[in-house]
């Protein structure tokens, strides 16, 4: 018989090794004669240098090298700019090392490769540099302003990006409205943190004249590409795997950092294997950050809560450098309408350069900060409006009778933004229901009363997943009956090799045992962008079932010929072929795939073996959706905040794996409530990070996260084959909205009015005491 | 996030220690616990040329109580402390504020001297002792001294210990039948230092309130900071009516906190106030049971 496994919450077969300590990440690479660097990095957030003295440091007795701009040639050439922007006036990609010029505390200038990371160290106390220090724009609205400091001289402005995006009659919508709610909102500068800082190991086989590198990337088949250009050396000669890798979130997709060309750079200069292990120090300044906007938004509306318009202005915070393109802004200007049937939409986006460390995804790219500007101003508006904030929501949304509901935002990798196979109004239904919605109201006036400030605060988002461009994935039968399958695209933890063994195991009808899962090897698969964006599941998910049934096909033909009946008359169950009706008539797989050997079959012109690759992309993506819930308790006299309930209501289409899922949205959500209420990235007026240790980045621990409840929606997504939608980053949307709105409702009677995130316990404060925001 | 080079020396008894502190001055580092000096170390912000390791030496790990007083050794480990019978049983506040002080696997490894040593200006322990009235002993070239804790903590990281002295004991005297005590800290999360943090003692006594009350406020300044305005408020006033609220806003009235990056100076001063009233009150509630 044929075993469902598409939907059972099938045990990770990656954890046994992950949680036994017999993962192999990168610091757990050792090889013979390996030496180990560091990174001198820039102390200025802007300056000039023009010579770097690297003789005491190269005295040390155990370094082998201090390498510098100078001795990169071409390998420092600029890193390429991975996303056009209609608006772009000027991209500007970083190198490897800083030539001559600095902009932002943490920029890599020298490396050092020495015996051991200590002396490394030590060499790094010893290089002069001769900086002469120049005034930094480092605040986002000042370094926008015409005369600011400029970030690259060559530019006129750090502006680097303005670009519109106009839906709909703006100028009727407005003239319509009985109400216009204007406001300032600003999701503050935060950074993934994964648990794995990143890290580098690079070989070089000078006999075969090969590279190999082990590299914490989400994308190793596209970082081989950029890395191979670097060094001026054969793709083929090039090989980047991509280990256990500890958590990604984004900050490990960039295209590439430095230490990416640099490690493979000194290890073939050396002739030694070279390690590079970010620490966390550096993460906080050499790796990228995420969230700074300013959004100045009008919303425009009836008196009855119908949302008519939205004009925003924002700020998008790109840092030094913009490699990536402002995909964050692109992605908070498409999500902007939400779920909500809002006829006209203007939107404007400045990316503006600043002296601080480059911005790039972090899990959402820019759709928390999307969804905090519209779900906030949803609840102003309906505070404005004396509606509940429920209702408002209820009134505006899209239903099910309305879609396909064309929103004609365009999203990432140039995905239309059309809302379909979801219920919305079902969700908020649900949401209220598990929240306790109307009783946390009702209790409101009595424990006010009594010194108790209960707030409810809701949230929808909806999430762009499973995006552009494509990826592939090769499964092959081998003669022993395993099924051997292959892809591109790296897992950090999200159990593709569980998932990707069940859409295999079941199309094929072998036991999940007896799939064997290897990604993130570009010596294996070597074609596929990366792990980003929601989109293993729908891309990679879509492409695996597609092998599978292309072998499964092929398997009927060859079994075909093997029982002399015709393929119509034959079923694949329990790892063999065999002839409706008489199970006696069977082949295995196995045995098939044996047949299917070229020894045995190949004639000119044939493929050989059991085997099929395809690769799949999904132009119109896959739109996840859901509700995030929160009631929380406010102490007034501390601003400190108790979440009471959390709840998730979500709808990500067929779920592969409900384990894995509820996994993605506890730490979608515990991130997403990090970003509303502990976590953010200061820098002085210079440009230096004030913020560099986990004892002033307040990632919340178990002992902060609530126990959240879960609540799915199943609605098939009608776009991919497999009929699944994204749910990678889900959890974080919403998160800081849902409690802004909470905190707001439990604070109404002192008319709390929140327009940034995250909320700390002084600004918590300064709402209830009416202070101006410190 | 490597350690500059040093030496590192492993003395098995007390005066081997002391020794080499004097031998090498200011250039040695006793290292108990390591909970703030590795890291120090491996941020190369602290760059002792010698590391003089005390966790070899079994005579400084003592919990004993003697003649109802307290003795702690000063390398006795926050955790075994913390599990105490005895401590539970005679100076709850000491076991209430331990669990406030970050994690378990760091108070496994922290020592009670080595956080009164260190003397950050947001820990608990030395707020406790200070409280407490707990007497310091040292031991250097010279030999033996007490310090008083109200001696002890001389500003940020600085104690009256000279270079080549080493703390040896803590003792903490017996609290008169029918002490009332509160520990209250607000922290952003489990286990973080303290924004602030309060310790109450209100001690049965003669005066005209029949209370003698002890109120230590740490996090708002350079150490643990006694708020003799408060205490006098509870002397004078005891815990009833509005004199919690009273002594609360002494208190913040006294604290003189700065800016920093966690929390604005004013926002420390509330914290102050609503920590110190409720501690108050949960103390007097405890009191003569």
């Amino acid at each position: 018989m044929t075993t469902q496994l598409i939907g059972e919450p099938v045990e990770r077969r990656e954890d046994a090794r992950l949680l036994t300590g017999r993962a192999r990440f990168i610091d757990d690479i050792h090889l013979p004669e390996m030496l180990h660097a560091a990174v001198l990095r820039s102390p200025h957030a802007k300056a000039r240098f023009t010579r770097i003295d690297a003789s005491a440091a190269l005295a040390l007795p155990g370094v082998h090298a201090v390498i510098t701009h100078e001795d990169l040639g071409s390998a420092n050439a600029p890193m390429p700019l991975l996303n056009e922007d209609p608006g772009f006036i000027y991209p500007r990609t970083h190198q490897a090392l800083a030539p001559g010029q600095v902009r932002f505390v943490g920029e890599a200038v020298a490396l050092v490769v020495a015996d051991s990371r200590y002396l490394a160290e030590d060499a790094l106390d010893l290089i002069e540099v001769d900086y002469v220090p120049e005034p930094a724009a480092v605040d986002l609205a000042a370094a926008a302003q015409p005369g600011a400091p400029l970030v690259h001289d060559d530019t006129e402005s750090n502006v680097a990006c303005r670009t519109a995006d106009n839906t709909g009659d703006i100028e009727s919508a407005f003239a319509a409205a009985d109400f216009v709610l204007r406001e300032e909102l600003r999701p503050e500068r935060g950074a993934a943190q994964p648990m794995e800082t990143r890290g580098v190991v690079a070989r070089y086989d000078a006999s075969l004249e090969q590279l190999t590198i082990w590299d914490t990337t989400q994308a190793p088949v596209s970082a081989r590409g950029v890395i191979a250009d670097k060094l001026g050396m054969a793709e083929a000669a090039v090989t980047v795997i991509a280990p256990d890798v500890g958590g990604g979130f984004g900050v490990k997709i960039y295209l590439v950092y430095p230490e990416e060309v640099l490690v493979p750079f000194a290890a073939r200069m050396l002739d030694r294997p070279v390690k590079w292990i970010e620490d966390r120090r550096e993460h906080f300044i050499g790796s990228n950050h995420e969230r700074l906007m300013v959004h100045r938004i009008e919303v425009a509306a009836t008196k009855d809560g119908r949302i008519l318009g939205i004009k925003d202005h924002f700020l998008y915070d790109s840092g030094a450098y913009c490699p990536y393109g402002p995909i964050n802004a692109q992605c908070a200007q498409a999500i902007l309408p939400g779920p909500y049937k809002i006829p006209a939409v203007h939107s404007t986006y400045e990316a503006v350069y600043t002296n601080t460390p480059t911005v790039s995804p972090y899990r959402g790219a820019g759709q928390p900060h999307g969804n905090f500007v519209t779900e906030t101003a949803m609840n102003h508006v309906a505070c404005a409006l004396g509606l509940d904030a429920a209702e408002i929501r209820r009134r505006n949304l899209v239903r099910p009778e309305d879609c396909p509901w064309d929103s004609g935002r365009i999203f990432q990798g140039n995905t239309p933004f059309i809302h379909r196979d979801s219920d919305y109004p079902a969700q908020l239904a649900k949401a209220l229901d598990a929240l306790d919605y109307e009783g946390v109201k009702r209790s409101q006036p009595a424990e006010r009363e009594q010194g108790i400030f209960r707030g409810a605060g809701i949230a929808f988002f909806v999430e762009g997943t499973g995006i552009s461009p494509y990826e592939g994935v090769e499964v092959r039968v081998e003669p022993t009956g395993h099924v051997h399958v292959t892809t591109g695209y790296p897992s950090q933890g999200q159990g593709h090799h569980t998932t990707l063994a069940q859409v295999v195991a079941e199309t094929l009808a072998v036991a999940p045992e007896q799939v064997v899962v290897e990604s993130g090897r570009s010596d294996r698969f070597a074609w596929g962008v990366g792990t980003f964006a929601s989109r293993s599941a729908v891309v990679g998910g879509s492409a695996a079932l597609g092998a599978a049934k292309a072998v499964r096909a092929r398997a009927l033909d060859l079994a075909s010929d093997e029982l002399e009946v015709a393929p119509e008359d034959l079923v694949l169950e329990d790892g063999a072929v065999h002839v409706k009706g008489a199970p006696q008539m069977a082949v295995t797989l196995g045995a098939l795939a044996y047949a299917a050997n070229p020894i045995n079959t190949l004639t000119s012109g044939a493929e050989p073996g059991l085997r099929a690759a395809d690769y799949y992309r999904s132009p119109d993506g896959a739109i996840a959706s859901g509700v995030h819930g929160a009631v929380v308790v406010v102490d007034v006299a501390t601003g400190m905040v108790e979440i009471e309930t959390y709840v998730v209501v979500h709808d990500c289409g067929v779920m592969i794996n409900p384990t894995i899922v509820e996994g993605q949205i506890l730490g979608g959500t515990a991130q997403g409530i990090g970003g509303a209420f502990y976590e953010k990235l200061r820098f002085d007026d210079d440009g230096q990070p004030l913020v560099t240790t986990f004892m002033d980045y307040l990632i919340p621990t178990a002992m902060e996260i609530p126990s959240i409840e879960i609540h799915h929606m199943e609605s098939r997504c009608s776009l991919n084959p497999l009929g699944v939608k994204g749910v990678g980053e889900g959890g974080a949307i919403p998160a800081a909205a849902a409690f802004a709105g909470a905190v707001e409702d439990a604070l109404e009677p002192f008319g709390a009015t929140v327009r940034a995130v995250p909320l700390d316990p002084p600004a918590i404060l300064a709402l209830i005491e009416g202070r101006a925001e410190s | 996030m490597k350690p500059p080079p040093f030496a590192y020396e492993c003395p098995t008894e007390v005066a081997d220690a002391v020794a080499l502190l004097a031998a090498h001055g200011a250039d040695a580092r006793p290292l108990a616990g390591g909970q703030s000096l590795v890291p120090l170390l491996n941020f190369r912000l602290a760059r002792p040329a010698v590391l003089v390791d005390l966790n070899r030496i079994a005579a400084l790990g003592h919990v004993t109580v003697e003649n109802g007083a307290l003795r702690i050794g000063a390398m006795a480990r926050q955790a075994a402390v913390e599990a105490d019978p005895g401590v539970a049983r005679g100076w709850p506040l000491l076991t209430d504020a331990i669990s406030h002080i970050a994690h378990p696997q760091i108070r496994n490894r922290g020592t009670i001297g080595g956080s009164l040593a260190h003397n950050d200006p947001a820990a608990e322990l030395p707020a406790v002792m200070l409280a407490l009235d707990a007497e310091m002993t040292a031991l250097g070239p010279e030999g033996t001294r007490t310090v008083p804790s109200g001696e002890f903590f001389a500003g940020t990281m600085e104690t009256a210990l000279a270079p080549d002295e080493l703390l040896t004991e803590i003792r903490v005297p017996e609290l008169p039948e029918g002490t009332g005590w509160s520990f209250r800290e607000a922290a952003r999360r489990q286990g973080d230092f303290a924004l602030v943090a309060v310790a109450v003692l209100l001690r049965p006594s003669g005066s005209s309130s029949g209370i003698d009350a002890r109120v230590v406020v740490t996090g708002t300044g350079d150490g643990p900071q006694r708020m003799r305005e408060a205490e006098a408020v509870l002397a004078e006033r005891g815990t009833g009516g509005d004199a919690c609220e009273a002594a609360g806003n002494a208190a913040a009235q006294a604290s003189e906190p700065a800016d920093d990056p966690h929390a604005p100076a004013w926002y420390r001063q509330r914290l102050v106030a609503a920590l110190t009233r409720r501690a108050c009150r949960e103390a007097a509630m405890r009191m003569g049971r």
